[in-house]
């Protein structure tokens, strides 16, 4: 029996967020806050497992309540449980003190079920670092495995998990002792359509709520804000490029003109 | 083993979210299936929620619904290529409780009125859709889902998914719609700053103003236009009734953009931004076209009831009236435990009994005698803007010219005859 | 801890197949500017199984000092051996700044470090400058999908860290009669208690172009219209010999495998000639191909943001101007070709 463990976060749909001019912030209102992309495949990799070797997967969230809907969404993709740490401690966590605090409510998982396996995302596409997952694991001081786009092998009698770990020119096959910790691409999987039952539990689902308080040997200091190393100092937009020059005439004009620019580069045809 | 609910309910529109809020309230164990990703998300309204249903579920909602604007003023253009008559009602009790109507915009209101539904105990299940009902010896027992293990199960299943009601139409309460019993409508929603709005609609800051536009707005195609105050967006839209789109072999974006461009409208708009795009069907067929609504285990409610006054643009509030109704009759069902077609009659009953079927029977052969008779659309209009024009145009001729001038305008005394017939029989129709 | 006592800008120098990364090259390169600004070293963190020799091209591209840790254990990346002997160098040599690569290797580095150190850890950095004074490193990077750049800094910790793009900084010409300090260095590490093992590198060798080497990019968008029109993309891409690009709507829609994606989630390329065809131009996917040399966009609405960031742009519907493109490009391209041979035989003769 696997104890898997995908932590996940909600995000606001950063394809369809607007910035608000004025402030430079995400205008929350025009944002939907969906399951973070990356983090669906963690838990469909996580429930594939589950199916393969029999277990348990459980998903961890820190966010403000209404996050309460990203742990459902995961139900519905066939979680069993639920965990989430919510307080205004954690606020204004930067990867650092992110990676503390999910790392402490992991402390408290595993001794109500020991865990072999925690599945992070790629990355968020709001924070965008990829850092949480690595972070996570060294705190627990476990092995992290970036990059896995594939599960050749989990072995919990043996202790160990065979993954492929995607490189820029191909992967490489690594052996891990468990537990550990891997990262995963977006090609790990296709995300399945859920079955009904999943999502009449899911609608009725409530997870486990921590409050800062409700975690063991917490030191304050390193959660949120506090804990945070790195500052937002400056937010601008880009200034806008100046725009090229527009091709005229009529269209076998313009592929002349065009022909004329490309070919001018010669030495890239003639080899 | 699939669940087995009291009551399934099909669709998060007005009509099937207010049935299962009802039930939810009266400890009813209901199941609200969804196809969209969240209650609203494609739903298409032009814009005006009348507050009196909604009271009737939600009291005094306005405190909290996302709504765009209460209404203070009705216009109504009678519109020709480059003219227009105009008259309108603006009152000020509109603006303040208990206030008359709201402009709102579904995907925000249906949202949050689903999520008044769960929070009085029903479960909402979204991006599921109901391919079929489930039927055993003739009753209907519950539905089947597009999911994997889709099937779940209930004592009585409400059809509430809107106009084009496949789940009716397979248990054959209706049949497919002529393209004269269904209008098509497209409308965009065009992003426009508050203050601009106010000053351009004559309005107090957070009041709205509605705009229904007749006559060149649809080209003549018998159908309207409307252009509706949101906080920050105008709603522009018009709706044919499919027939007339056949006939003239137009397309209803090209309709959009031509009343987009009308002179009358294009100052309105200008500086905007299009923000969204929709379109949608309206079910106009009214009383004659109404389908079976009750059966064994089923009830059907809202546009999926063809339940929508197309004269006086009212649909929405008809879907949460039925609703209620419906609701009230399965409340009663189940404290019999009779869930049988002739139980279950109750609910039509108590529609025939209420405004929806009564309005609808008031206008049962208004919008196919407008469709029968085109030249209401197409010379009447037309006629009543030249008379404007001739009437207040100040060029020397005496008034007592301009009334004969005008009344040459009306054509031979045949025509004026018809003319006369004509209005008369508009009369009989809508009266 | 005491800011003070931490000097130095340092790269972290990753190795692939016996050659420093590009990247690294180009951290040197930034790298030298922070220290110059600042008045410092410039560093490199060497490790690897055999590398040493390396050591020279680092100093030609910019370093003044090299630490290496050279042992058969490093033969491969692995997180746990690369972020002992890392942190053990910047424990005992306490570095102000320190840069990686934002490739696999370098975050999956970078964030294991920054937790054990712990200090900040600034992901993606586009941007680079330094505080000449007080040494505070102002790392900046595009935010929420590319829409905002922020910047990013790390007050009260040192080293501070940042991942930078591949890229996007520039690496000097190479000096080859620079030189430097060595520093060698060791750390006890035992196989045997390495939690992790490389059983496999299995390389995958794409038959075309690889996209970010390619100096022809045809990159294609949603507006080719369907997988079909997306064909005209492959086929204009044959014809110039170039490597096909593709936008995320595209790759999503299922037009074509994601290795073609170009932009923020997708591959950063910079060949000499870069068509966007069919493309908006969202500053996702600008981000990805603007230091391109030479940008062409065709696209039928005249006002989509891709012309701001082109060279030249025609108006025009694609699956009118690309066959156009195809046929004239056919016609010429082997002309071009005779005409270099003829020269070729010309010059022999
Ligand atoms: C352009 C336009 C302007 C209008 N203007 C007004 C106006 O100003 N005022 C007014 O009162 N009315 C107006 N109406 C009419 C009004 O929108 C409808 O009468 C009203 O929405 C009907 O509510 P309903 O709940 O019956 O159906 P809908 O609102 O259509 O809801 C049906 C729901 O069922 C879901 N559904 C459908 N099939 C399935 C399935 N198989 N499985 C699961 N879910 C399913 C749909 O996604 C949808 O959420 C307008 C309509 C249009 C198109
Ligand atoms: C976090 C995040 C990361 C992202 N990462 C990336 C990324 O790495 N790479 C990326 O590309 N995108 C990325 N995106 C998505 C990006 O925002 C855009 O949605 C995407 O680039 C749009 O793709 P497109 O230009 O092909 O499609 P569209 O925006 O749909 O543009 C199609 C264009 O084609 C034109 N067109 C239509 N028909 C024709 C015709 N017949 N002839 C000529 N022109 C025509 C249209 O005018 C239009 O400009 C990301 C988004 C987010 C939020
Ligand atoms: N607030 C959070 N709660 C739970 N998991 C998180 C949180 N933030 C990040 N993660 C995990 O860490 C991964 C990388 O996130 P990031 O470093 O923000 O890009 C995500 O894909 C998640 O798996």
């Amino acid at each position: 029996m696997l104890h898997i463990v995908a932590c996940i976060k909600q995000v606001p749909d950063t394809k369809v967020a607007k910035i608000n001019p004025k402030t430079n912030t995400i205008d929350r209102a025009s944002a939907p806050a969906i399951l973070n992309p990356y983090d669906a495949h963690a838990v469909e990799e996580a429930v594939r497992l589950k199916k393969r070797y029999g277990g348990v997967v459980s998903v961890l969230t820190m966010g403000p309540p209404p996050a309460v809907k990203a742990i459902r969404k995961c139900i519905e993709l066939g979680a069993d449980e639920g965990y989430m740490i919510s307080d205004r401690a954690f606020a204004g966590a930067d990867t650092l003190a992110t990676s503390y605090a999910l790392a402490k409510a992991l402390e408290q998982i595993a001794k109500q079920r020991p865990i072999d396996l925690i599945i992070c995302g790629k990355m968020t596409i709001d924070g965008d670092t990829g850092q949480v997952g690595p972070g996570i694991a060294r705190r627990l001081d476990i092995p992290p495995l970036t990059g896995v786009n594939k599960v050749v092998e989990i072995n919990k009698e043996k202790g160990y998990a065979i993954v492929h770990r995607k490189l820029e020119d191909g992967y490489e096959v690594v052996k891990s002792t468990l537990p550990c910790l891997f990262t995963v691409e977006k090609e790990i999987n296709d995300i399945s359509f859920a079955p009904l039952p999943n999502m009449i539990k899911a609608a009725r689902y409530y997870p486990t709520i921590w409050t800062a308080n409700d975690l063991e040997n917490v030191d304050r200091k390193q959660l949120g804000l506090k804990g945070s190393p790195t500052i937002v100092s400056k937010i601008w937009t880009p200034p806008k490029p100046k725009g090229g020059e527009m091709l005229e005439g009529t269209t076998e004009e313009k592929v002349e003109q065009l022909l004329s620019i490309v070919l001018e580069k010669k030495e890239l045809f003639q080899s | 083993m699939p669940e087995k609910f009291d009551c399934i309910v099909v669709g998060a529109g007005p009509a099937g979210t207010a049935c299962a809020y009802e039930l939810a309230k009266a400890g009813v164990n209901v199941l609200l299936l969804e196809r969209g990703e969240y209650p609203g998300s494609k739903n298409v309204m032009g814009g005006v929620l009348y507050r009196k249903m909604m009271e009737d579920i939600i009291p005094e909602f306005y405190k909290e619904a996302p709504l765009e604007r209460p209404i203070v003023e009705q216009r109504f253009m009678l519109m020709d290529k480059e003219s227009a008559v105009t008259f309108s009602y603006k009152g000020l009790e509109w603006g303040r409780e208990p206030y008359n109507n709201f402009t709102v915009l579904r995907a925000k209101f249906d949202q949050w009125f689903a999520e008044k539904a769960v929070e009085q105990g029903a479960l909402l299940v979204c991006e599921t859709v109901a391919l079929e009902c489930i039927v055993e010896n003739g009753r209907v027992v519950g539905v089947r889902t597009d999911r994997p293990d889709g099937e779940v199960y209930a004592d009585v299943v409400v059809l509430a998914d809107g106009v084009n009601s496949l789940l009716a139409k397979q248990l054959g309460f209706h049949r497919e719609w002529r393209p004269d019993e269904v209008a098509l409508a497209t409308m965009e929603i065009l992003k426009l700053d508050k203050k601009v709005i106010e000053e351009r609609f004559n309005l107090e800051p957070g009041q709205g103003c509605t705009i229904e536009l007749l006559g060149d707005a649809t080209k003549g195609i018998l159908g309207t236009g409307f252009l509706y105050t949101n906080k920050d967006t105008l709603s522009i839209g018009v709706g044919t009734l499919l027939s007339g789109l056949i006939k003239h072999k137009i397309k209803p974006y090209e309709l959009l953009e031509y009343v987009k461009n009308h002179p009358m409208i294009r100052p309105y708009l200008q500086g905007s931004e299009p923000v969204e795009y929709l379109a949608h069907l309206i079910p106009e067929g009214g009383y004659h076209s109404m389908p079976k609504v009750v059966g064994d285990g089923v009830l059907v409610v809202g546009d999926a009831a063809q339940l929508v006054n197309a004269i006086h643009r009212e649909g929405s509030n008809m879907a949460m009236t039925s609703g209620r109704l419906a609701a009230e009759t399965i409340i009663m069902a189940k404290t019999y435990n009779d869930f049988s077609e002739s139980m279950l009659d109750h609910y039509r009953l108590k529609l025939m009994e209420s405004f929806i079927v009564q309005d609808l029977k008031k206008y049962k052969d208004a919008t196919h005698h407008f469709d029968a008779f085109p030249q209401y659309f197409e010379r009447y209009i037309p006629l009543l803007n030249r008379a404007a024009s001739h009437m207040f145009t100040v060029d020397g001729a005496s008034k007592w010219e301009k009334q004969r001038k005008i009344w040459r305008d009306l054509g031979s005394m045949k025509e004026k005859l018809k003319l006369a017939r004509d209005v008369f029989k508009a009369w009989e129709v809508m009266k | 801890m005491n800011l003070a006592d931490y000097q130095g800008i340092w790269v972290y120098i990753e190795v692939k197949d016996g050659k420093v990364a590009p990247v690294s090259l180009e951290l040197l390169g930034a790298g030298r500017k922070l220290a110059d600004k600042r008045g410092t070293e410039l560093g490199g963190v060497l490790i690897g199984s055999g590398i040493k020799e390396l050591a020279p091209t680092l100093f030609a591209y910019g370093a003044d000092v090299v630490y290496v840790y050279d042992d058969p254990i490093f033969a491969h990346y692995r997180t746990e051996p690369y972020m002992r002997a890392l942190l053990h160098c910047c424990q005992k040599y306490k570095p102000e700044v320190l840069l990686y690569g934002a490739t696999p290797t370098g975050k999956d580095l970078a964030s294991a470090i920054a937790t054990d150190l712990p200090t900040g850890l600034t992901a993606d950095t586009t941007i680079l400058d330094i505080e000449e004074d007080t040494g505070l490193l102002l790392a900046s990077r595009p935010a929420f999908g590319g829409n905002i750049m922020a910047t990013i800094l790390c007050k009260k910790y040192r080293p501070q860290m940042a991942t930078v793009r591949p890229k996007v900084m520039k690496a000097l010409p190479p000096d080859p009669t620079r030189t430097g300090r060595i520093v060698e260095e060791r750390i006890e590490l035992r196989e045997e208690e390495m939690r992790t093992k490389v059983l496999e590198v299995v390389r995958q060798t794409v038959k075309k172009a690889r996209i970010d080497e390619a100096d022809i990019v045809v990159a294609g968008g949603k507006g080719m219209g369907s997988k079909e029109g997306f064909q005209l993309i492959h086929e204009l891409a044959d014809v110039l010999g170039a490597a096909v690009g593709a936008s995320r709507d595209v790759v999503e829609a299922g037009w074509i495998d994601h290795h073609h994606q170009v932009g923020q989630t997708g591959v950063t390329v910079t060949p000499k000639i870069y068509f966007a065809i069919g493309i908006s131009g969202a500053i996702q996917h600008i981000v990805g191909m603007q230091n391109s040399e030479l940008i062409i966009a065709i696209n039928k609405d005249p006002n989509a943001p891709i012309f701001q960031s082109c060279h030249y742009g025609i108006v025009g519907d694609a699956l009118e101007i690309v066959p156009l493109l195809i046929k004239r490009f056919k016609e010429e391209i082997p002309k071009l070709k005779a005409s270099a041979d003829a020269k070729e035989e010309i010059r022999h003769a």
